[in-house]
């Protein structure tokens, strides 16, 4: 008889591992309990034994692939006998229930593919189009083998996910299991209610539909960027294509999604005259350039932005647990968005107090420039204080910034132009932009924001930056 | 009922290989029931270590600069990626026999974290996981790495903890541009940090709480001569 080699249960809360590494060849004989292959999951990275000694007759999952646990991942034969032989009498390979590293498919994607014709799975009643993956299954059961599948899942089921079944209206029973024994895991009921046509049928309780969570709320498992269970991205039929979003991607939503609920937003609207600032930059433009530094309004922003920043030390602060961290240095960063439009990065002018306005031009040049190349080295993006965004570079007005966390403040700098304003009761032609501040209202007061801002205003108005 | 044994030794600096070697005589021995669980706790000399799926261009300062900097590199069978380890870093190694009542390595590695956790709130450092990503962080800053082999449900490799920790070092492996969580060690939370023994007792204290271990503190020598 040949003898399964299953991926093991390493841990109540682990589905699935990742084969790393075998140690031993199809062919090779192998000694009970001698290492057979290396598995990875979460940092953790585990040698397992062989379960029986014999010849190694089958691989069915190969080194990278990631497997469910209790799914089968090799064949021992028993010793003696051919291993040809064993092989034969097995399902063919393809059929096993192997998941790859590669980004998922929503399971929609693979429903028009036609079911592998024989399998042993017994199916629940209504057809799911949901899960054709893990058709090994039915040696899954064998230890429960005198109970039907669709009681079992409806018994050996999490409570959580019994909860999520019950708030959606989905009976368990129509939910193809991957878990151990079948079972169904949270991942296959929230992979079967995304991928589920719109409106379950019978489903859908009169009442309205479970409460957005609230910001603030303390961050469900799973991540901080959890898929919207409730409105799935396209329906069936819908034309789209699908991408795997990049690591900076991943970390640019990620970021906003946790600013957003650990901070309190409020945003406020200053009307600046830069006017002063303007003429002042024409002056020194020339100058500047020939030493190589291109003189924009940022650094003119930045030395406004540290004088309010020395006057109110709440804003360049962050907020631990029932403690105000007040930072000693002031580390202005200043959001920069990468060519080609996908993904930004926000370079930090560290000690931007220290600087007059000449050296922040410089930092600023430098910084944005290895930005967008892509050679900036990891402590310059490190330990900001404070943030200012650019939501005027191609025009826009204004804009209310998202505070990065785990500061308190963002400054919007809206575009700078040319408009006609009332200076001493006659109509003027002026520099002038909207600059927001988006701050959390949970260390800073509306009063405070606003006296730092007439700061800011102040020291651009008057200008002779130095 | 009494509490399982874990023979707690302060080894100081140890040569990245030579620590190796000391985990794996001690997985056999604990796996051959020949020996109490251990817990060793040292500080390696600069070094670079490259898992198995590592990959080289995650080194990103030049092999100069590294010889300046005096960190080897060096390749060892463990999965995962890069990892710096070097003085005041407090590196612990936890060889326990996680059977009968612990076969679970993800809570495991959870255990580690909560001991860190407890260990650093003792200086008032306020420390917390970040979810997915298995260590123990100080804002968006890391500040323990962790990494964990199994082998028969026996533990070996385990947290490296940044005490004094020379953060420019971490400059030496991080890809550049797109990395937004950064490192921090202890130091830069106090005006005076612990060394790295009073650190490492705050830790097996912990340790010993969150897998209800007693420890019982070997002597280096001592264990040396066991061995020897």
């Amino acid at each position: 008889m040949s003898k399964d080699v299953i991926m093991p249960q390493m841990g109540e809360s682990l589905a699935e591992g990742t084969i790393t590494k075998w140690l031993k060849k199809v062919g090779d004989k192998i000694e009970r309990d001698e290492p057979l292959f290396e598995i990875s999951t979460d940092k953790v990275d585990a040698e397992i034994p062989a379960p029986a000694s014999g010849t190694l007759s089958e691989i069915v999952a190969g080194e990278g692939e990631t497997v469910p646990v209790n799914a089968v991942v090799a064949r021992i034969a028993g010793e003696g006998e051919a291993p040809a032989a064993v092989a034969k009498t097995e399902a063919p390979k393809a059929e096993a229930p192997v998941r790859t590293e590669a980004p998922a498919k929503p399971r929609a994607a693979a429903k028009p593919e036609p079911r592998p014709a024989a399998t042993a799975i017994r199916e629940p009643e209504a057809p799911r189009p949901a899960a054709p993956r893990g058709d090994g299954q039915t040696k899954l059961e064998k230890p429960y083998g005198q109970y039907p599948v669709d009681e079992l899942r409806r018994v050996r089921s999490s409570p959580v996910v019994r909860k999520i079944a019950a708030e959606h209206g989905v009976d368990i029973a129509e939910v193809q299991g991957h878990g151990i024994s079948g079972r169904v895991t949270k991942r296959d009921i929230i992979d079967y209610i995304e991928t589920a046509p719109s409106p379950a049928p019978k489903t859908a309780p009169a009442t309205a539909p479970p409460p957005f969570i609230p910001a603030g709320a303390p961050m469900p498992a799973g991540g901080l960027f959890i898929p919207d269970l409730r409105i799935p991205p396209y329906v069936e039929g819908e034309p789209v294509e699908l991408e795997p979003m990049t690591i900076m991607r991943k970390k640019i939503a990620e970021h906003m999604v946790y600013s957003m609920s650990v901070s309190a937003h409020v945003t406020s609207f200053f009307d600046v005259d830069f006017e002063a600032v303007a003429r002042q930059r024409e002056s020194m433009k020339r100058d500047l350039a020939e030493k190589g530094i291109k003189l924009t309004f940022m650094p003119f922003v930045v030395r406004a932005v540290v004088e309010g920043l020395k006057k109110y030390p709440y804003l360049n602060a962050a907020v631990m647990g029932d403690k105000i961290v007040f930072k000693k240095e002031i580390n202005v960063g200043i959001a920069v968005a990468l060519e080609d439009g996908k993904g930004l990065i926000v370079p930090v002018i560290r000690n931007a107090d220290e600087k007059n306005l000449q050296g922040l031009a410089r930092s600023i040049n430098d910084l944005g420039e290895r930005a967008r190349t892509k050679k900036l080295m990891p402590d310059d993006v490190l330990r900001g204080t404070f943030s200012i965004t650019n939501p005027g570079v191609f025009g826009g007005l204004m804009g209310t910034p998202i505070i990065n966390q785990p500061q308190v403040a963002i400054l919007g700098v809206g575009a700078i132009e040319k408009r006609p304003v009332v200076v001493n009761d006659a109509i003027a032609i002026r520099h002038r932009a909207y600059l927001s501040l988006s701050y959390d209202h949970r260390l800073v007061d509306g009063a405070m924001a606003e006296m730092f801002m007439a700061s800011v205003k102040q020291f651009i108005e008057a200008g002779n930056v130095q | 009922m009494s509490l399982r044994g874990l023979e707690t030794t302060f080894l100081g600096r140890v040569g990245y290989e030579e620590g190796l070697r000391l985990q794996e005589a001690r997985v056999s021995a604990v796996q051959a029931g020949s020996a109490p669980d251990a817990l060793y706790l040292l500080e390696h000399d600069p070094v670079l270590t490259l898992g198995r799926s590592a990959h080289r261009e995650n080194i990103v300062a030049s092999s100069s600069d590294l010889s300046r900097l005096g960190i080897q590199v060096f390749e060892c069978g463990r999965g995962g990626d890069v990892t710096y380890h070097g003085p005041g870093q407090l590196v612990g190694y936890p060889i326990l026999n996680l059977s009968p009542d612990r076969k679970d390595v993800w809570k495991y590695v959870r255990g580690l974290e909560e001991a860190l956790i407890l260990s650093l709130a003792d200086y008032g450092i306020h420390a917390a996981r970040f979810e997915r990503l298995t260590g123990v962080w100080v804002g968006q800053e890391k500040i323990a790495a962790i990494g964990v082999r199994v082998s028969r449900w026996v533990t070996s490799h385990g947290f490296a903890l940044n005490v004094t920790t020379n953060l420019d070092h971490f400059r030496t492996i991080v890809p550049c541009g797109i990395r937004s969580y950064g490192v921090t060690n202890m130091a830069r939370s106090l005006n005076a940090p612990p060394t790295l023994e009073e650190m490492g007792s705050t830790v097996a204290r912990h340790l010993g709480d969150v897998f209800e271990r007693e420890l019982v503190w070997v002597d280096e020598r001592e264990l040396a001569e066991r061995s020897a």
